[in-house]
């Protein structure tokens, strides 16, 4: 889950830069918001991940 | 203003940066246990001083590029920053081109002490240091490559580039993350969480060393945004007078905005979370500091001391991250709001959207690149002190000496068994 999500900010961070290079300007922004909204996953992804198990008081 | 006067007043800016790194050592030291508070000292004065070396060794290289990037403001267009190579060797330190450099030294020194407030207790001096080499050697000096010379705008050319006149986000946010990862790295403090998961409140050994150091810290960010705003934001030195109102309100602001929080939420103002409100408000001015009113700043501000005192809280109880000094609350996360508020603030047609993009690629970019490099750094010689030298102290483990060897020390008395 910890890759995936670390992943999942690079493939954001992907859409964004590609977004800025290749796209006509009328349809970055909605290209950067969506590549925010991938990185947004992989943070949730990536911060589950280092959660701790929960263990028992035993 | 004349050039001279600008290059004088930038050159007394970027003097008094150095302030911001004592105050921030001292706040960490203040915040971090009796047992290892010369440790703590000794390591932020060996990583500012690794951070200086490599930045000088080849970090500058990395940063400035290959090609001449002007900067704006003093150095363009009368003096366009020249490539200075490896060691700066083509650097014409007898020139205004010289500044740039200079400040980003002293922003480099202030990135690599941000992540020993989040780490410090139980990481050991050498892996810090070595943590720093990376820092100040490829990851401060990419980003900076990639957003404060507008590299990333070059695509798009109605795109402003992204705004950060003293550095919430290539300083603060940079740092922030590093301080995250590193911690998520080495793991909470032996018995800071129960076996149930409750946090132990473990109290800070000195809060005036806390409270002095944020006074310090103020100096030294009012030089760092300053300078920042002439070199990097394009502000003349006539609107200093501003630069300095607008980082002095939001830290006043966010200050109060903390200590109003912690008394309603723990029916007592927190001294630690009123530093850290004070902290928040100036890194998260130092994106906009020469763009926004006054009365913005007062704003931003006030978002940033609430924010930080929950953020610290969430970290803290919900994501189980051990960040004694709160350096990625008050660092990554007021910086990451810093970036934005200019967004949403500045008024500058497309400059929401271009702050999104640096925001993007500190989180998409800087984030997995320092989590990753830490990571293996960490396999090749692992951050964490031993068991019981963390139970003994760093002072002791590490540097065989005391802070205090005249005073009586307290143990862990404290803390769950």
């Amino acid at each position: 889950m910890k890759l995936g999500g670390f992943l999942l900010l690079l493939s954001g961070w992907g859409i964004v830069v590609t977004a800025l290079v290749l796209l006509h300007r009328r349809t970055v922004p909605a290209f950067i918001l969506a590549g925010v909204a991938v990185e947004i996953l992989g943070l949730v992804l990536v911060l589950r991940a280092h959660l701790p198990a929960p263990k028992g008081k035993g | 203003m004349s050039v001279e006067i600008s290059f004088t007043l930038c050159l007394v800016f970027i003097l008094l940066i150095p302030t911001a790194v004592a105050g921030l050592s001292l706040i960490n030291v203040g915040l971090g246990p009796s047992r290892s508070a010369a440790h703590f000292m000794t390591s932020s004065l060996c990583v500012v001083a690794v951070s200086l070396l490599i930045y000088f060794a080849f970090g500058g290289a990395i940063s400035q590029g290959l090609y001449s990037t002007p900067l704006m403001a003093l150095t363009e267009p009368k003096s366009p920053l020249q490539p200075s190579g490896i060691f700066f060797h083509a650097m014409p330190w007898a020139t205004v081109a010289a500044l740039p450099a200079l400040l980003m030294l002293a922003s480099v020194a202030i990135c690599s002490v941000i992540p020993l407030g989040a780490a410090g207790v139980r990481w050991r001096a050498s892996s810090a240091s070595l943590s720093t080499v990376l820092l100040a050697g490829f990851i401060f000096p990419i980003f900076f490559r990639l957003i404060a010379t507008q590299y990333l705008a070059s695509g798009f050319p109605r795109l402003p580039g992204t705004l950060d006149a003293g550095g919430s986000g290539f300083i603060n946010v940079t740092g922030g993350l590093t301080a995250l990862s590193i911690t998520w790295l080495l793991g909470p403090r032996h018995g800071k969480y129960s076996l149930s998961g409750i946090p132990a409140a473990i109290p800070a050994h000195n809060a005036v060393y806390v409270l002095f150091g944020c006074m310090l810290t103020w100096v030294g960010w009012l030089g760092l945004n300053s300078a920042g705003a002439m070199l990097y934001a394009g502000s003349g030195a006539e609107n200093s007078a501003l630069v300095i109102i607008n980082t002095t309100l939001s830290a006043a602001a966010a200050a109060l905005a903390a200590a109003a929080v912690t008394r309603i939420r723990y029916r007592r103002p927190d001294a630690s979370l009123i530093a850290n409100g004070w902290m928040a408000g100036l890194v998260a001015s130092s994106a906009g500091c020469a763009t926004f009113k006054p009365t913005i700043a007062i704003i931003v501000g006030l978002v940033a001391g609430t924010l930080v005192v929950f953020s610290a809280e969430w970290f803290e109880l919900r994501l189980r991250v051990d960040d004694p000094c709160g350096s990625v609350s008050v660092h990554a996360v007021c910086g990451l709001w810093g970036l934005l508020a200019v967004g949403i603030f500045a008024g500058i047609p497309g400059q929401f959207m271009a702050q999104i993009v640096g925001i993007a690629t500190l989180l998409g970019f800087i984030f997995p690149m320092t989590y990753g490099l830490n990571w293996l750094l960490n396999k090749f010689s692992p951050y964490r002190v031993s068991p019981d030298g963390e139970r003994q102290g760093l002072d002791l483990h590490e540097l065989g000496a005391d802070a205090y060897p005249e005073f009586v020390i307290h143990s862990d008395e404290f803390l769950q068994r």
